[in-house]
This record gives structure tokens, sequence and C-alpha cells, in this order.
């Protein structure tokens, strides 16, 4: 395997007294789309806000380029390629649909993503470029929140529960746009608590019980009930 | 008779334009980071002082030195952002209070201790006596220059806040500040470009004060006050409805001062707690929480 893109070295990570993450190992190399997998409350969005910044860890517990982050600001790590789609898209009020994409590339980082590549993946945020992001429906304010996101031309994109809370019609046609977002040679990690749609986009997946990991493999490696056994703890 | 009734509305007009420019700066670092600064107004006191000083140093005329005192102020501000203010925001809205009042004290008596107690002015010359006739009644020049500044001051705002890449940073970190910090933006940079500029219309605000009237080190919290409630009055989160505050509470002091010299201020305080009974959120709100 090629040098790893991110390293994750017996992270931990707590909110106040709360320990939700307990030393975790966690690799992804240049261009692979890693799957984290596990039930509520399995620390999976903590992993996200770990790596992004918004949580603060020890320096060496994470390192990216073969350089130490762990304890790097959010927008420190941003400017380094790394974008995260928060967990319930997230985006800002106040900001017309355009100006939320405007933001996510304000940092200025070169690359293939642009308004009008995001404007071509999802045609439908074009027609509505100057309406306020809250008068969109789930999908559509899903889609800029992954706009917002790959306008920063990321190498590594992490997506934290895309299609919750979205009619299955709406998560296949996200889930579509995938292979254009990332066959360029972004590598993803895709938080999400369906299984089978996680495995199927993957190549590699972990899956997280209690804040640790409990099973780790090649995604059609591992029978459903091993995965079940590490998802559910039974 | 009723000319000079005429007159005090118009010269209350022209007034409210310098209470907007003071709240002008106040809103504006409400709606970034929710933080409320009592020092304010003595900040306002210290850029007139500011503006004495340069004046009389460099002999300049007031309207002059603000091409120095306006600097000066965006970086102090700047700094006092970054060095102070930051370390007191959280969740908790009480230690920004409790510092900016803190500062408020400093800043009064060290004026206190460099000017001394005595009133000052910054001499206007000609133009503190200048006026033009608009319908056969007489205009005060600086009034009416103190008023154009106020609407392009808030014009000025308006355009950063909603056609800038910089207002657009405001907007998204007011909204969310952990999701702005994931689009790359330093919040806590931000927000000292936010006081910077906030102060920056201080010192506009204070040498057209000092211009207008004569101060003391120990004013400023008066002058907090006309500000506060020409932002309430306006509506929280609403510039223009900032400078339609200020313009009432003029208007309403001014003809409190036509019925009886000793009512000015109080028909001012009068108008602001039937506008808060009446319209609790202000006329024009644009913010919520």
């Amino acid at each position: 395997m090629a040098d790893p893109l991110l390293t994750l070295t017996r992270l931990d990570a707590h909110y106040n007294d709360f320990q939700a993450l307990f030393g975790i190992d966690f690799d992804i190399a240049e261009g692979e789309v890693v799957a984290i997998i596990g039930s509520n409350g399995a620390g999976k969005s903590t992993l996200m806000r770990s790596i992004s910044g918004l949580i603060t860890n020890g320096a060496s517990q994470i390192s990216y380029r073969g350089e130490q982050i762990g304890a790097l600001r959010a927008d420190q790590i941003a400017e380094k390629g790394i974008a995260l789609v928060p967990e319930g898209r997230q985006l800002f009020p106040s900001l017309s649909v355009e100006e939320n994409l405007l933001i996510g590339g304000q940092i200025g980082r070169s690359g293939p993503w642009s308004l009008a590549k995001i404007f071509e993946l999802f045609p439908v945020l074009q027609e509505r470029r100057d309406q306020a992001s809250t008068s969109l429906s789930g999908g559509q304010q899903q889609m800029v929140a992954i706009g917002r996101a790959l306008m920063a031309n990321p190498d590594l994109l992490l997506l934290d529960e895309v299609s919750l809370g979205l009619a299955p019609v709406i998560i296949k046609s996200i889930y579509d746009a995938l292979p254009q977002i990332v066959g360029g040679g972004m590598s993803a990690v895709i938080v999400e608590q369906d299984i089978s749609k996680a495995l199927s986009v993957s190549s590699r997946f972990y899956c997280l019980q209690e804040g640790r990991v409990s099973l780790e493999g090649e995604s059609g490696s591992q029978t459903r009930e091993a995965i079940s056994r590490a998802y559910f703890g039974v | 008779m009723h000319v000079d009734w005429i007159n005090s509305i118009i010269q209350g007009v022209l007034l409210g334009g310098l209470y907007a420019m003071i709240a002008a700066g106040l809103s504006l670092i409400f709606g970034v980071m929710r933080l409320v600064n009592i020092a304010h107004g003595d900040l306002i006191i210290l850029a007139a002082y500011l503006g004495l000083t340069v004046a009389s140093a460099l002999g300049l005329y007031p309207l002059t030195a603000l091409l120095i005192v306006v600097p000066v102020m965006a970086v102090i501000g700047y700094g006092l952002q970054r060095i102070v203010l930051n370390n007191t925001l959280s969740d908790d809205i009480l230690p920004p209070l409790l510092v900016t009042f803190g500062l408020s004290v400093i800043i009064q008596n060290g004026l206190l201790e460099i000017y001394s107690a005595d009133p000052q002015k910054l001499d206007a010359g000609q133009l503190g006596v200048a006026s033009t006739n608009v319908a056969g009644i007489s205009v005060g020049l600086l009034p009416l220059l103190m008023f154009v500044t106020a609407v392009v001051v808030i014009a000025g705002l308006q355009w950063i806040f909603y056609r800038t890449a910089l207002g657009r940073a405001f907007r998204a970190i007011s909204d969310n500040q952990d999701v702005a910090q994931l689009m790359g933006l330093n919040k806590r940079h931000v927000y000292g470009v936010a006081m910077a500029l906030s102060l920056a219309v201080v010192a506009l605000a204070g040498i057209f004060l000092g211009m207008r009237t004569s101060f003391d080190p120990s004013i400023g919290g008066g002058r907090l006050i006309f500000g506060f409630e020409a932002v309430i009055i306006g509506g929280l989160g609403n510039l223009w409805g900032t400078l339609v505050g200020g313009v009432i509470l003029g208007v309403a002091q001014n003809i409190g001062a036509q019925i009886n010299p000793g009512w000015q201020v109080l028909a001012g305080h009068v108008v602001f707690l039937f506008i808060l009974a009446v319209r609790p959120r202000g006329l024009f709100p644009r913010m919520t929480g």
C-alpha cells in the first residue's frame, strides 16, 4: 500500500469529563474511499470532529502527509486540504445558496472544483443560487453542504451521515454523484449508519462500537454476521 | 411659532445621524459576536481626545485629523479584540460585559489623568457656525455633514455586510462559529477585523461629537445609552433601522427641549420606553435571539 494520507494513532477524544473515543488506529491512502460504520453514539461524528479540528487532540495522534496536525485549529486543518460535510448539513442560514458555496471556496486552494463545476454536478442549485439556504429541501441542502466542502478543493473529504433524514431516492442521487467527486483522486471518509450503502461505495471499512474499533477490513471481505456482531456488540 | 417646531424636528433628524453613528459600531459588534461593549461610549470619548491631541499637536483641522484617528482607533480595536476580548467570549454572555465595564472605568480614569476633567471642544472653525437656508429654515452645515456622513457610514457597512467576502465571513461566523472555522475562517482574526471596523466608526462619531459639543472624560456612558436606544428602537441587526432609531431619538430629544429645556434627555428616554413597550423587538427587527 502507498504511504497513508492520514493516520490516526491511538486517538482518544473527550467532551469535558466524558471520553468518547479510545485508542483509535486508522489510516487512509491517497485516492481511497473508506467507510466508518457504527450505531448511534459509537463515536463516528466525534471521530470526524477530531480529524477536522473541532475537537483538539494530542499533536501526534493525527498525522496528515507526514505532518502532525492533532493540535491544530479547524481553520488551519481546513487550509491543509481536509474538508468536512458536517452531520445535519449545518448550512449558514444568513447566506444564500451561492454564498454558502462561495464561503466554502474562500480558502483559495486550487483544484478542479469551482462554482460552475458544482452547478454542473447539482444543476438544481444553479436555479436556486440566490435563494436562502433554509428555503431548500433537505436533499438540496445536503447538495449545498457537499458543494460547500468541495469548493475548498480538499484532498480528503469527510462525509458525516449525508443520508440522514433524506428520502431513499434522494440518497441514491447523492451517492450516484460520489464517483464523480472522488474520481479525480480525492480521498473520502464516509460515515454511515446504512451498512450496505457504506460498504458498496468503499474499498475498506472500520466499524466503531462504544468509541473503539470493533472490526476493520476490506469492504467485501466480512460476513454479514461478523459485521452485525461488531456493529451491535451482541 | 410653528417654524420653531419644524426647526427643532430638523435639528433632531440631523442629531439622529450622530446617534446612528454611535449605535452602528455597537450593533455591528453585537451582530457578529454577541458582545455588548459597555466601553463603547468611552471609546468614542477616547477618539475625541485623540482627535484633540492630533489636531493641536499637528495643527490640523479636526476633520483632517480623522486621517490619523480612524486608522489608530481601528488598530486599537484589532489589538483589543485579539489580546483581551477574544478571551472573554464563550457561551456565557457575562464575562465580556464585566471586562468591557472594567475597560470603561480604565479609559475614563486614564483620560482624567491625562486631560483632567475640564471640558474640551474640537474647534470646528467656520464650519461650526456656517448654515444654509432651506425653505426659510436655517440648517447648520456641520449637523448636515454629520447626518450625511452617518448615511454614508451605514450604507458602507451595509455594503460590506451583504456584498463582500468579509461580510460573508461576518454573517457565517454569526450563524455558526464551528462550521465557519471548517471553512478556514480564523474566528479570532475575523472578530478582530469586526472590532477594528467598529472602532473606525467610533473614531468618526467621536470627532463629530467633539466638534458639536464640549466633552469631558465622564460623558461616555450617556452616549452609550443613546447608542443602545437607537439600536433597540430600530431593531437588532438592522443597520438602516438603527439610523431610523437614531433619528427618532434625536427628534424626541429636540421636541422635548422645545417644550422645556430640562426635558431634552427625558423625552428621548420616554419615547424609547414607549417603543420598547409597544414593539419589544424594535421597529424593524431582523435578528432573532
